[in-house]
């Protein structure tokens, strides 16, 4: 960042609206505490999940986060994450579950895609709807914003699932003021976004105010790349490459982290969040516009949703 | 959203849409967007191709908003979708709803946690039954700004009589419906006048444009220190050593200004007692007001559980079994007397009985219908209820969030209906 007032001032504006997402987060999982039985927060590793655990810390202090994290492994993830998952959950003293995706393709459960653009993205739906199930789950805590793509700007706060876990656009429970209703029939559950109405650039802010910790992959660093259909994916072992695509290493990091054959990462030198900060207030692209997974078709994230994706 | 108060002007502005089917809204928050250059460029791509598919010949802006895959096929918003954008002056959600009476259920559920309306009519059908429902249900949500904007003047040669017809059709509706701020704005969503540029076909108009007034206008929030409320949430015990004994209260301010050594009532038991802390993660706060997510320590060991109230002693919330209130019905099973349902207010939760229907509003004529009224979906009507136990709340007018309740259909677990307290 060149100009530091600039920068301040940026900040400074979106205090007092930060302040009200906050509120409204902090309420929305006092109410999942309240409502709910058998709880999990989908923790990803990524920003977004992160700050949910910070928010939940937050609403619950001084006592421990009342959500058992659970994580979806697709066997596709970066090193890093996965550390800093159980670092994270050692040093909070929080519960964690780990469903790999691997055991739903051994059991049969999932049947994985095959060719250069293969994904286990998709799959993960399925070992996530399998745990539910097995561990009688009633609500899944996300980190899904409404600003990140078109389908996700149309979820309520307390989404219901039905028992075959899907979602049912069409067909959304009314959700007034701030009154949740999280009552639901045996086998069905909820999902359950406290951070809906904050924008990517406000997630930043937030992680800068508050001093949150995040993965190193969020910053700079020295990554092997390759570019398909516009995007620069991070290369990995499992990843098959198209004869014209060429592996190159240089400086990078991500804007947002999932399974490693489906996230972009964005050419930058930003070694700091102030930076990060005013590189994604200049960007032109989405967030998800680096996201290979949304790019399949033209309503990719709206079907994938209604299969249970989260 | 209550007047009297503190003007709140740099922060966040929540807005909707409404009007009838195709009059706009999506366009217009499309417009918005694009021409405040929010719109990114994978997005802008995304909708262009998609247009091009759907067989549209010019650019349509809808498609920003409308994502479902069923909405572009229809070319109908079916649920509320969000939009944020913000410019140099304010931070702004929007949520643009449906028009289509169908989808009443999705329009209130956007309009619900709005500070303002922004309500579109089509210039060359007037106000239409949608428009006066739309309005109406914003003044009963008590939303205390609106903005009408006339649109499609475009296919009306930008007619200055056609807009000043319209207006004044527009301000006996308003006359009728108690709202205190109110904007008349003449626009071609499609095509972008008065929407972010001033308009070169309209120069007979020289109020502000669209995206001027929404940066503009002051939004009153409800600050009085006095109507304090604290609906209890959830009971916060840590059982550590450190925190051994240590009991929070956890909840949302739901109005009014709380400082520790504040003496409180306690609902229902009314006991009293004073707060002792007001914490947020290790933070002693030296108050907390309407909005902030906070926990508070008692002074004294009393049984309280989520559902309970903190209040002022000086202005106790009404504590009744017996409640008169307007309400919105969302479902095809009609409301009845006789009929049975759970109702939410704040974190409470408690059996009702429908005991009597007054009258249901007749949108066209916007008068009270008193013989032989079936509640329907959509309907609005002035009920009365007995609940299974006494339950403390404020009419809506004075606490939104206190005034206000859900209707729950205990077989289908639906929400089935919104309650509005007088
Ligand atoms: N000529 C003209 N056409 C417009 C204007 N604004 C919107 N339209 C057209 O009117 C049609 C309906 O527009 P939408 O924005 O989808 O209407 P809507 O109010 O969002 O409709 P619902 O959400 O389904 O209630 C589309 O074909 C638009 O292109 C305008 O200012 N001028
Ligand atoms: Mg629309």
């Amino acid at each position: 960042m060149k100009d530091k007032r600039q920068m301040k001032n940026l900040i400074n504006i979106n205090d007092e609206h930060l302040k009200e997402l906050e509120n409204e987060a902090i309420f929305v999982m006092r109410e999942v505490a309240a409502q709910f039985e058998k709880k999990v927060l989908l923790f990803s590793g990524g920003k977004d999940s992160i700050v949910l655990v910070h928010l939940a810390r937050k609403a619950f202090w001084p006592a421990r986060i009342p959500f058992t994290l659970m994580h979806i492994d697709t066997g596709h993830n970066f090193e890093e994450t996965l550390k800093f998952r159980d670092d994270l959950a050692k040093e909070f003293d929080a519960e964690l579950i780990v469903k790999k995706v691997q055991d739903s393709i051994d059991n049969g459960r999932v049947v994985e895609e095959q060719g250069v653009n293969a994904s286990r993205n998709k799959a993960q739906s399925i070992t996530l709807l399998d745990a539910i199930e097995e561990l009688n789950i009633d609500v899944a805590i996300g980190g899904g914003r409404r600003d990140e793509e078109k389908a996700r700007a149309k979820e309520r706060f307390f989404s219901h699932r039905n028992e075959f876990g899907q979602w049912d656009p069409k067909n959304q429970r009314p959700e007034l003021w701030n009154i949740f209703n999280g009552r639901k029939h045996p086998g069905e559950h909820f999902r359950v976004f406290p951070i809906s109405n904050w924008t990517e650039l406000d997630v930043w802010q937030y992680i800068l105010n508050e001093n949150i910790k995040l993965p190193n992959l969020y910053y700079t660093h020295k990554r092997k790349i390759f570019k398909r259909n516009g995007i620069y994916l991070a290369w990995a072992p499992f990843m098959q490459l198209k004869p014209t695509e060429k592996v190159f290493e240089t400086d990078v990091r991500c804007r947002t982290i999932g399974d490693i054959t489906c996230t972009g990462v964005t050419l930058s030198k930003a070694d700091s969040l102030e930076e990060i900060i005013s590189e994604i207030a200049a960007t032109r692209i989405t967030e998800r516009g680096g996201r290979y997974d949304d790019k399949r078709s033209e309503a990719a994230m709206e079907d994938r949703k209604k299969e249970g994706y989260f | 959203m209550k007047i009297n108060g503190k003007i709140k002007n740099k922060s966040l502005l929540r807005l909707t849409t409404a009007g009838s089917v195709d009059d706009g809204k999506s366009t217009l928050i499309g417009r918005l967007l694009y021409d405040s250059k929010s719109i990114f460029e994978d997005q802008m791509e995304h909708i262009v191709q998609s247009g091009k598919r759907l067989g549209r010949e010019e650019l349509d802006l809808s498609l920003l908003t409308d994502g479902l895959r069923a909405e572009r096929e229809q070319g109908i918003t079916i649920d509320v979708a969000y939009r944020y954008f913000a410019t140099p002056a304010r931070k702004f959600i929007i949520a643009d709803t449906p028009g289509h009476i169908q989808y009443t259920r999705n329009m209130v559920t956007g309009a619900s946690t709005a500070d303002l309306a922004v309500i579109l009519i089509d210039a060359r059908k007037g106000v239409l039954e949608q428009t006066i429902r739309h309005s109406y249900i914003a003044s009963l949500l008590d939303i205390q700004h609106i903005i009408f904007c006339i649109n499609k003047m475009d296919m009306m040669e930008w007619s200055e009589p056609v807009f000043k017809c319209i207006k004044a059709e527009l301000a006996l509706l308003v006359n009728k419906l108690n709202i205190p701020d109110v904007h008349y704005i003449p626009i071609s969503a499609k095509y972008g006048d008065n929407v972010v540029d001033r308009s070169e076909n309209i120069k007979w108009y020289d109020g502000k444009t669209f995206l001027n007034l929404i940066e503009t206008i002051e939004i009153r929030k409800n600050k009085n220190p006095e109507n304090k409320r604290f609906p209890v949430q959830t009971i916060i015990r840590p059982h550590t050593a450190e925190f051994h004994d240590y009991r929070g209260y956890a909840g949302r301010v739901a109005g009014g200004l709380f400082k520790p050594g504040d003496e409180v009532a306690v609902l229902p038991s009314l006991l009293r007692t004073k707060i002792k802390s007001i914490d947020l993660f290790g933070e002693s706060l030296s108050e907390c007001s309407a909005g902030d997510s906070v926990a508070m320590s008692l002074d004294d060991q009393i049984d309280i559980s989520r559902g309970d109230m903190l209040v002022s002693p000086h202005d106790i919330p009404v504590i009744s079994q017996d409640i008169n209130l307007m309400v919105c019905w969302f479902n095809e099973r009609q409301l009845k007397v006789g009929g049975r349902y759970l109702i939410r207010m704040n974190s409470n939760v408690a059996g009702c009985i429908v005991k009597s229907i007054h009258y249901r509003m007749n949108i066209n004529t916007m008068e009270q219908d008193f013989e032989n009224i079936t509640i329907n979906m959509n309907d609005i009507a002035n009920i009365t209820i007995k609940t299974s136990k006494p339950v403390f709340f404020d009419p809506y007018k004075k606490n939104n969030i206190t005034g206000s309740m859900i209707f729950v259909d205990e077989g289908t677990n639906e929400t089935v209906g919104a309650g509005m307290i007088l």
